[in-house]
């Protein structure tokens, strides 16, 4: 199944960029700086969706003990440590041009750097602690806590007035965007959805691998394999 | 489409750091993490192969 994933990643990752370079017309305000936007929203949308379902699988394996669960939620941070930084990376390339500055410590930056600490504190927390049930456990009640700030960031561009533009696109009203950049978005959005599958897949065997080295079932499945 | 030239798509209207550097970076970055988990299963799954992890 990681492979049918990578492929997808791929596939549509290339076409998102095909839409979003050579059919997309330029922005009559922003120029071309603003093609930044077809990485830029998939990433943090991507950084507070994973954060979402960190917490979830982390919570269900601290409440029902499921092991594989708690393996999920630490296998999804690193990922979503990843589209943290890039949603920050390129939205400081794309403040500098737009806004004149990197960085400004207004609601939504702030609010969305914050999430790369709760996932860098999620990271040291369950790897500093050995023993694999209060790992969980306190990793868990982090990542609980900490989602908290997901709605934050998502409306701290309605609940204070930001820097940061509104919302491009909304549940209730027409995009304010012509469609093809609208397309290029969500053709990079599933990409990056398809690559978050595949790499947290893996990761997460990685680790099952590694915490059930001295069973049966691994010595088994190890023994028919030739590796890889 | 709106390019002339190469030259013209790599400009970028003026923008080519800014948009290049985003695009460059995400694209190193998440090639890495492929390339690092990939890594981590393969070392795990021969360690649990030989059976002797002390």
């Amino acid at each position: 199944m990681v492979p049918w994933f990578w492929g997808v990643a791929i596939v549509l990752g290339i076409a998102g960029l095909v839409v979003g370079f050579a059919i997309a017309p330029t922005d009559f305000q922003q120029g071309d700086a603003y093609r930044i936007i077809f990485i830029h929203v998939p990433a943090a949308w991507m950084s507070m969706l994973i954060y979402l379902v960190l917490a979830f699988w982390a919570a269900w394996g601290w409440m029902l003990n499921a092991r594989l669960a708690s393996m999920y939620a630490r296998a999804l941070a690193p990922t979503g440590a990843l589209f943290t930084f890039i949603a920050l990376w390129t939205g400081a390339l794309w403040g500098k041009p737009t806004w004149g500055t990197w960085w400004v410590w207004d609601a939504r930056l702030t609010s969305e750097f914050i999430l790369l600490l709760l996932y860098v504190g999620y990271m040291a927390l369950t790897e500093a602690i050995d023993d694999a049930r209060r790992s969980a456990h306190a990793g868990a009640l982090l990542a609980l806590v900490g989602a908290v700030n997901v709605p934050i960031i998502y409306f701290s561009v309605r609940w204070w007035n930001t820097l940061h533009q509104g919302a491009t696109i909304s549940m209730t009203t027409a995009p304010k965007m012509v469609s093809t950049m609208l397309t290029s978005m969500l053709l990079l959005t599933l990409s990056f959805w398809a690559y978050s599958f595949a790499v947290v897949f893996t990761r997460t065997r990685a680790f099952v691998l590694e915490e059930e080295a001295d069973t049966e079932w691994v010595r088994l499945l190890t023994a028919g394999a030739k590796g890889n | 489409m709106q390019w002339k030239s190469l030259g013209d798509f790599v400009h970028m209207g003026g923008y080519g750091l800014y948009v290049w550097g985003s695009y460059a970076v995400t694209l190193a970055v998440m090639a890495a993490e492929a390339q690092i988990t990939a890594r981590r299963l393969r070392r795990a799954f021969s360690s649990a192969k030989q059976g002797d992890r002390a």
